[in-house]
């Protein structure tokens, strides 16, 4: 589904992915963890195609299209979806519309008919009760004024109404309260069907705790240095990275 | 609100000034030049009382002794004001007995202009009154408000069919003395609308006025008085639009409001004249004096402006609450792109006790424009407890345009209570990123957050209004980020 090969990207004159190579397959789930300044978000906004990053080499292939020659808007319609670390606030665009023509896009991209007004609620309805947002968004504009556990539930909210084939969540647990990570982690749960994809981006192992990962790859270095299962992860809870750290400088 | 977002998404295609077109037809047009002979010319025309005569007149006088002012954040070329023909009017072969018989070429112009008169008697309910350079064309609607004693028709009829309101009226609010360009308008004003809102009517739909200036050579000065009597009500929407010419137009219009007591005025614009090209080259000067009187106790002026045209912009609407309780309100997005540049605001003179108003302006500044909000807030010693709350919010799209803020605040009353905020920002890369993102392309992205920046102001829109704004605020800011 999604095939990262020998990626590297730079902001500015710094280089921070070198390398890196990762193939994630239909239905499974992907917990990229690492310490600080290893490569993690830059790998989510160079997947997501922010343009302050530069990729100087290496391939990106997603559904067997090149998904470094398409624009951020054509990777998002093609189903690429990205959970932000720091979700914006948009003053005065109400969130049902925003949502509104982001869902329209989307399936008019994938030639599908328009929803009517009552679908389009219906939907709305369905989905956000999966984070448990039932109506507190109608009326609201896109994040304005909302705490940081709203904010990333609302993340997971428009990940379910625009039904992506590849979800990446960079962070999505990062000041989340206990009630708030469960909410959170249920909805993502609750999209796992065995065909969505997933890269879970993360410092702590609690997060998957809650959402259960297939594999589990270390980034240091703009590098992917280990991968293992969902052991690793409790490894690194226990042993901390300094072991790996030493184990790749020293190399 | 359910107008928001589908029906301008699916609007931000058309990358050129719309309403760049011109109509061929006759055209009726004094030659180049101000001077006495004109106004005589422009008089007689209209077939007007002496009185008027002798007003504009003394007008021309007081003009010609003023200097064009330059105090505004704007440069420009002064318009050469002996290049110019001071009345131009669309020829009739006859007499209209019906809309029926209306030039073709010119319904054809309404029609692009989106006010075909059928439809809107069919649909909205708007009454509609379209000048043409100089001259008002049609007004429809006019029997029905007749019923109710409303007078809504060109200030030419009006002249002719109520000459005592017009006398009691004419520069009572923007005297001729006030500025240059009032000055002038008052010498050679050709047409305009006049409305009259007698005493306990609440006006049942939409007045509206739609401009254009069509003739190259042309400048347009229009002359809109409209009165609400005591505790009546009206909503009145004005548009704008010019062809596309390399030259620079003149339109200097003056506008004035009157409420009386209990009366409550809503006067909405959307303005669109020809910005100019891309180059900073041809456009509209718009000069234009707007003031409302709130002459009784509670009553009640809003002023709602979307501004996204004209190369160069002088305009504010403003409010004299001289009644007791009266209250005075501004909304206002003003859009700037490429070279255009914009000096708006308003001016709240409080006079009355409680008296109260409201200033929000929204600038939004591409390109390599410049625009500046411009206000001025007076408490006068009588009037206790006034209030007054502004909000001037600047939002750059480039970093080769500019926004400037110049509050003035007077106070002379101990009791008032006045309160400024105001703010700049840039548009935001992120809230671009997270729209682009969600699948949405880079130009509904910045309409998006544009209209979300100036949603308090469109609110103020009337329905219909409020749609065409959103769709000219994407048009006029498109490829203006990255």
């Amino acid at each position: 589904m999604l095939k990262i090969e020998n990626l590297h990207a730079r902001i500015e004159e710094k280089e921070i992915l070198k390398g890196l190579s990762l193939t994630i397959g239909e239905g499974e789930v992907h917990a990229i963890m690492g310490p600080n300044g290893s490569g993690k978000s830059t790998l989510a906004s160079v997947l997501a195609g922010r343009e302050d990053y530069e990729v100087t080499e290496g391939t990106v292939t997603f559904n067997s299209k090149d998904l470094l020659d398409m624009a951020a808007e054509e990777r998002a319609r093609e189903g690429l979806f990205l959970a932000f670390q720091y979700p914006v606030e948009i003053p005065g665009v109400s969130n049902m519309n925003f949502l509104k023509a982001a869902v329209g896009e989307i399936r008019k991209h994938r030639g599908l008919e328009a929803l009517t007004a009552k679908e389009f609620l219906q939907l709305v309805k369905e989905k956000s009760q999966l984070v448990e947002l039932d109506g507190q968004l109608a009326n609201r504009a896109v994040n304005e004024g909302f705490s940081g556990g709203e904010k990333k539930r609302n993340e997971i909210f428009q990940m379910a109404m625009l039904n992506p084939s590849m979800c990446v969540l960079d962070e999505t647990d990062s000041g989340l309260d206990i009630d708030a990570l469960r909410i959170v982690s249920e909805g993502v749960n609750a999209m796992r069907d065995g065909k969505r994809s997933f890269v879970i981006i993360t410092h702590y192992q609690r997060l998957l705790d809650h959402i259960v990962p297939d594999f589990v790859h270390v980034l240091y270095k703009g590098k992917i240095v280990k991968s293992g299962t969902k052991e690793l992860a409790l490894e690194l809870e226990e042993k901390g990275y300094d072991w790996l750290k030493e184990m790749e400088d020293a190399k | 609100m359910a107008y928001e977002g589908d029906e301008l998404l699916e609007n931000v295609t058309s990358k050129e000034y719309e309403f760049g077109f011109t109509t061929n037809i006759e055209s009726d047009k004094a030659p180049a030049g101000l001077n006495e002979d004109i106004i005589r010319l422009i008089s007689s025309k209209k077939n007007e009382p002496q009185w008027l005569l002798d007003w504009r007149l003394e007008a021309f006088k007081i003009f010609q002794k003023m200097t064009e002012p330059e105090w505004a954040h704007v440069k420009y070329e002064k318009p050469n004001l002996q290049a110019i023909s001071f009345y131009a009017a669309p020829k009739q072969k006859k007499v209209l007995n019906s809309l029926d018989e209306m030039d073709p070429e010119l319904r054809k112009t309404m029609e692009k202009l989106g006010i075909s008169i059928e439809e809107q008697k069919r649909l909205s309910g708007v009454a509609v009154d379209f000048v043409m350079d100089s001259v008002s064309v049609a007004t429809s609607f006019k029997e029905k408000l007749g019923e109710l004693g409303i007078i809504f028709c060109s200030i030419s009829d009006a002249v002719q069919e109520h000459p005592e309101l017009i006398k009691k009226y004419l520069g009572t609010v923007v005297p001729r003395t006030d500025n240059y360009y009032a000055a002038l308008n008052s010498a050679v004003f050709t047409d305009g609308s006049f409305c009259y809102i007698p005493k306990g009517v609440r006006c049942p739909m939409e007045l509206s006025t739609y401009f254009r200036i069509n003739e190259a050579g042309t400048g347009q000065f229009e002359r809109t008085l409209l009165i609400a009597d005591e505790e009546s009500y009206v909503s009145y929407l004005e548009g704008c639009t010019a062809p596309q010419r390399d030259e620079n137009q003149l339109h200097a219009a003056v506008v004035e409001l009157v409420a009386m007591r209990d009366a409550e005025i809503k006067y909405s614009t959307v303005q669109n004249w020809y910005p100019g090209d891309k180059d900073g080259k041809g456009g509209i000067f718009n000069f234009v004096t707007k003031r409302g009187m709130c002459e009784g106790a509670n009553s009640k002026i809003s002023w709602t402006q979307v501004e996204t045209g004209s190369a160069v912009t002088w305009k504010y609407p403003s409010c004299i609450l001289k009644g007791d309780n009266s209250v005075g309100e501004f909304y206002s997005v003003a859009v700037t792109n490429h070279f255009q540049q914009a000096d708006t605001g308003t001016k709240m003179i409080h006079i009355g006790k409680n008296t109260k108003s409201t200033i929000i302006s929204k600038g939004i500044s591409s390109g390599r424009s410049q625009n500046s909000y411009r206000g001025l807030v007076q408490i006068g010693k009588n009037a206790s407890n006034a209030r007054n709350f502004s909000q001037c919010d600047s939002l750059l799209m480039t970093d080769t345009s500019g926004a400037h803020t110049f509050p003035y605040i007077e106070v002379n009353n101990s009791t008032a209570k006045v309160e400024h905020e105001a703010t700049t920002s840039k548009i935001g890369e992120d809230q671009i990123f997270y729209c682009l993102q969600r699948g949405l392309d880079q130009e509904q992205a910045v309409s998006m957050i544009v209209n979300g920046y100036a949603k308090d102001v469109l609110n103020k829109l009337p329905m219909e209004f409020a749609v065409e704004a959103q769709k000219l605020l994407a048009i006029s800011l498109e490829g203006s980020v990255g």
